[in-house]
């Protein structure tokens, strides 16, 4: 009883911040649904036994990309009513393609509801460990099957972390404060960057 | 009693609901890069209900492999964002036509 409450209370919470999402008018107000939103999934996934994604969703969601959003939407300085100004106009184009899709979705679920296609049974390769936690099952699978694209997902984050450096880093002017010099950098070796120094006791050093 | 069934239809409507945000809000790009994390959030939301439900934990290793791409994509595409912005002083999609695609 519990469950099937808490289920539709995560499901609708999580529909109705989505539809907040894209419609709200300040797109401060989106970023802060689109956390609500991502919370109600977590829940959603809590209510399955998936406890590890659901950290992960909230973590990587609500502390790295929404954080990311609000800088970016604060920092930009954008008139937004100009940016809404095809919202009415694309109105009936989208909700008619978005009844279309929905449609589509409802009838395969339908027709997945009335007889079953037969999915085979699953291999068993990958089934949680009995009495282990979630966390556990999902770190035996990823670090025994899964390693090799274990390592791939850090280089894709390596890349785009880069990736974004690269986009948003600004050229200072020449001799400005705070510029890099990598030549320089480079050429330094420990003989010239160290000195020893033997400071009597009770006196400081001077550099 | 809730069954797969029941996931299935919550994220056939979050993804509905994220292709109609890249639709209504046609000029606003960052609203834009918010429907597309709706839409992976709903299969992200699909692939851990299957993998519940089926008692196989591979989907759920997927759904983090998902869940680093829209990591990596979000921060690309905001940092595209900013620099566009710095270059143009809009970000006006209708205006983005350099490259006369």
């Amino acid at each position: 009883m519990i469950q099937t409450i808490a289920f539709y209370l995560f499901a609708a919470l999580v529909i109705a911040s989505a539809v907040m999402v894209i419609m709200s008018r300040n797109p401060v107000h989106s970023v802060l649904w689109l956390i609500l939103a991502f919370f109600n999934a977590a829940g959603l996934m809590v209510l399955v036994g998936a406890e590890f994604i659901a950290a992960l969703m909230v973590i990587v969601y609500v502390g790295a990309v929404a954080v990311l959003f609000l800088f970016v939407v604060m920092m930009l300085d954008i008139d937004f009513a100009e940016l809404r100004a095809g919202f009415i106009k694309n109105f009936p184009l989208g909700i008619a393609i978005a009844l279309v899709l929905a449609a589509e979705l409802i009838f395969g679920i339908g027709a997945y509801q009335a007889g079953r296609i037969d999915l085979g049974v699953a291999s068993g390769a990958a089934a949680p460990i009995l009495g282990e936690s979630n966390t556990a099952s999902i770190g035996a699978v990823l670090y025994r099957d899964y390693i090799f694209l274990f390592e791939a997902a850090g280089l894709i984050l390596l890349v785009a972390m880069v990736g974004a450096i690269v986009l948003t880093h600004r050229k200072r002017p020449d001799g400005a404060r705070g510029q890099q010099d990598i030549t320089r950098q480079v050429r330094r070796n420990p003989d010239e960057a160290t000195v020893m120094k033997q400071p009597e006791v009770g006196r400081g050093v001077e550099l | 009693m809730i069954g797969i069934e029941h996931y299935i239809v919550v994220s056939a409507i979050l993804f509905v609901l994220g292709v109609l945000g890249i639709f209504l809000n046609r000029k606003n790009i960052i609203v834009i890069l918010m429907a597309i994390e709706l839409i992976l959030l709903s299969v992200n939301l699909q692939l851990v209900a299957f993998s519940a439900f089926l008692g196989d934990l591979v989907g759920q290793v997927f759904a983090m492999f998902v869940l680093t791409v829209a990591a990596g994509e979000a921060a690309v595409g905001l940092a595209i964002l900013v620099t566009y912005f710095r270059s143009r002083g809009t970000i006006a999609v209708d205006d983005v036509d350099r490259l006369k695609g």
